[in-house]
């Protein structure tokens, strides 16, 4: 596809995969991400490439993990029920400088929820949620043309710093239609990897592995990994802006709240309100640093979610008691409304 | 002189960490033979699962990975069909094919994955210290059956072969041992076979080595492979269980 089309977000998700050459896709169906499955089924058969529907989240993930072992562009998609199997996998790709594509097309919890977009993965995404010491590059799309571009980005992104990332989604995105305009050229070459497995022809055998038992080398290997993430973080955050450079009140929000966000800033500044939105397109790394330079006397954050309050933990981390921040939102299905924004900004 | 007996090129030359005894070692050996011999070292990518032969990409001397807990059919599974053209086993025990990873197992098996899993049965878990296994006897006591499996409380051996020889998707099956030198001759024949299996693109292969543990067992060597013999194979007897191949 090079031309503009109306799509979901979820199907423009896999249009950007496939331009990226990603050649294996392992799923498992579950609400609101079914539309990526139920596509690539057809599309990465047709194009002789690798679908499996799995038996698991947790067979998927470890299906990416070996896919992604052998030099492989390898993704799995699934919503957040889903997501919580695939920790384990996770936590194992992050050991094993393993990239990957994951995608969470975020619903409501905690439990089995509801089907509803919601953005309450936040902590499970950007602190973790396996075990051990590590990060994934999270971002964070708000339309459905960034679906198809963060999707075409993240395998680069993923073996540039040999590292799983996750694509933060939700319902609404997922689901909603949109113009995109497919304008990435399909992929065909790659830099080569002189890490992962391909038979040892020609070269001493290799080990791919987290486990580390020898004396010290679990240290090392964990000193290694931050020294990477410190360069990811100095390297990749990335955000925009709108209005921020006179606003009296700044909104931080991501993912589907940045687009309610976006109205709510242009009807308050037609009432005299100095707002403005910086939305973080990566949640890790965290845009902390563009925060605090806007942290000054007389400044106030406002940081919305469709949670009970996750992201706005990182907002005050960043703002470091120098202006007040505050927080509107909900979770279980509810979307935070302009009005309910507006009337915020007013208070 | 002729040399009639050398290290295989597919084991490095390093101490393995077994204890003594154990059959681990014996059959990373098998293994390692049938590869040499088939000739196949430089496109093997083997999976290590969670257990004693966790350490096995320090012996094998070709590219090796791991696989979380249970989770080497579906590892195996991702390289394979991103790599038709090489050659991908797992090594699992137990514990990690029969409990956590059942279900991984399963549908491999099912997909009819052209994948060899060489599957390690001895009983119990002996890498955490000899608790009970799926495949753990009836009143055979272990570390967490202080009275002896009682199937009351903790059901029955599974027998994975004949579980899987129900499934449409898988091709050769196959259960020996390594308590004796025919047996031993046996197992590896079973290994090569299941290995041409795959290289033949025949589909999904199994062999169920049932191997002792002489330390978590509380048993000499020599104990433990008189009860192989005369107790463990009585409840999971040996011998081709399927083959389509
Ligand atoms: C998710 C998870 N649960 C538990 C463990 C602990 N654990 C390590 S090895 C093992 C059992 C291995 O037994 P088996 O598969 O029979 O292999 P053996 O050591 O007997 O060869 C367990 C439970 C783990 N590493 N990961
Ligand atoms: S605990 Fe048992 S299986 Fe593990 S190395 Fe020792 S004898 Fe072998
Ligand atoms: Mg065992």
């Amino acid at each position: 596809m090079s031309k503009k089309e109306l799509v979901k977000g979820n199907i423009a998700l896999c249009e950007g995969a496939i331009a990226a050459g990603v050649k294996a896709y392992f799923g498992y169906p579950i609400t609101p991400q079914n539309e990526v499955p139920s596509y690539m089924s057809r599309k990465m058969v047709e194009l002789g490439r690798v679908f499996i529907q799995a038996e698991s989240e947790l067979a998927a993930a470890n299906m990416v993990l070996g896919a992604a072992v052998s030099g492989a562009r390898a993704m799995t998609s699934s919503s957040s029920p889903g997501i919580s199997l695939k920790q384990e996998a996770i936590s194992y790709m992050a050991g094993m400088q393993l990239p990957a594509l994951i995608v969470n097309v975020q619903r409501g919890g905690p439990g089995l929820g509801n089907i509803a977009g919601a953005q309450s993965d936040y902590f499970q995404a950007v602190k973790g949620g396996g075990h051990g010491d590590y990060r994934v590059i999270v971002l964070a799309p708000n339309s459905a043309q960034e679906m198809y571009e963060m999707a075409y980005d993240a395998f680069d992104l993923a073996e540039k710093y040999r590292t799983p990332v996750m694509i933060l989604s939700d319902g609404v995105v997922g689901q909603m239609m949109e113009p995109v305009e497919f304008n990435r050229p399909g992929k065909k070459e790659f830099e080569p990897k002189d890490w992962c497995l391909n038979g040892c022809k020609g070269r001493e055998p290799l080990s791919v592995q987290s486990l580390l038992m020898q004396e010290g080398a679990l240290e090392q290997h964990n000193i290694k990994l931050q020294a990477k993430y410190k360069t990811i973080e100095q390297n990749e955050v990335k955000i925009e802006t709108y209005k921020t450079e006179d606003a009296k009140v700044i909104i931080v929000a991501y993912g589907i709240s940045s687009r309610i966000a976006k109205s709510a800033v242009k009807l308050a500044r037609k009432e005299g309100i100095k707002a403005g939105l910086l939305r973080p397109k990566t949640l890790w790394p965290f845009p902390s640093e563009a925060i605090t330079a806007l942290a000054k006397n007389g400044v106030k954050f406002l940081a919305v979610e469709l949670s009970h309050g996750q992201m706005v933990e990182d907002v005050r981390l960043a703002v470091n008691g120098k202006c007040p921040v505050e927080f509107l939102g909900k979770a279980g299905g509810g979307i935070v409304t302009e009005q309910e924004i507006v009337q915020k900004l007013r208070s | 002189m002729q040399k009639i007996f050398s290290k295989p090129e597919s084991l490095k030359d390093v101490p393995m960490s077994y204890c003594p005894g154990c059959g681990h070692g014996i059959i990373h050996r098998l293994i390692a033979e049938c590869i040499d011999e088939l000739g196949i070292r430089e496109k093997t990518i083997a999976v290590a699962p969670v257990g004693c032969a966790v350490f096995a990409y320090d012996y094998f001397n070709f590219d090796t990975t791991e696989a979380p807990h249970g989770r080497p059919p579906a590892v195996a599974t991702g390289i394979k069909r991103a790599n038709p053209d090489k050659f991908v086993f797992t090594y699992q025990g137990d514990g990690d094919i029969a409990a956590i990873g059942m279900a991984e197992t399963i549908h491999a098996a099912n997909r009819g994955e052209n994948i060899t899993i060489i599957f390690v049965n001895n009983a119990n878990y002996g890498m955490t210290g000899g608790q009970m296994a799926p495949t753990t006897l009836i009143g055979q006591k272990t570390d967490t059956t202080p009275f002896g499996r009682d199937p009351k409380r903790e059901g029955y051996p599974i027998h994975l072969c004949e579980l899987l020889a129900t499934l449409e998707g898988t091709t050769y099956l196959e259960r020996v041992s390594i308590y004796n030198p025919q047996n031993i001759i046996k197992a590896k024949k079973a290994i090569k076979k299941a290995f041409q299996c795959q290289l033949d693109g025949k589909g999904f292969s199994l062999v169920e080595v049932i191997s002792n543990c002489p330390v978590d067992w509380g048993m000499t060597t020599l104990e433990s492979i008189k009860w192989t013999e005369e107790t463990f194979i009585k409840t999971f007897p040996l011998g081709v269980v399927k083959d389509r191949s």
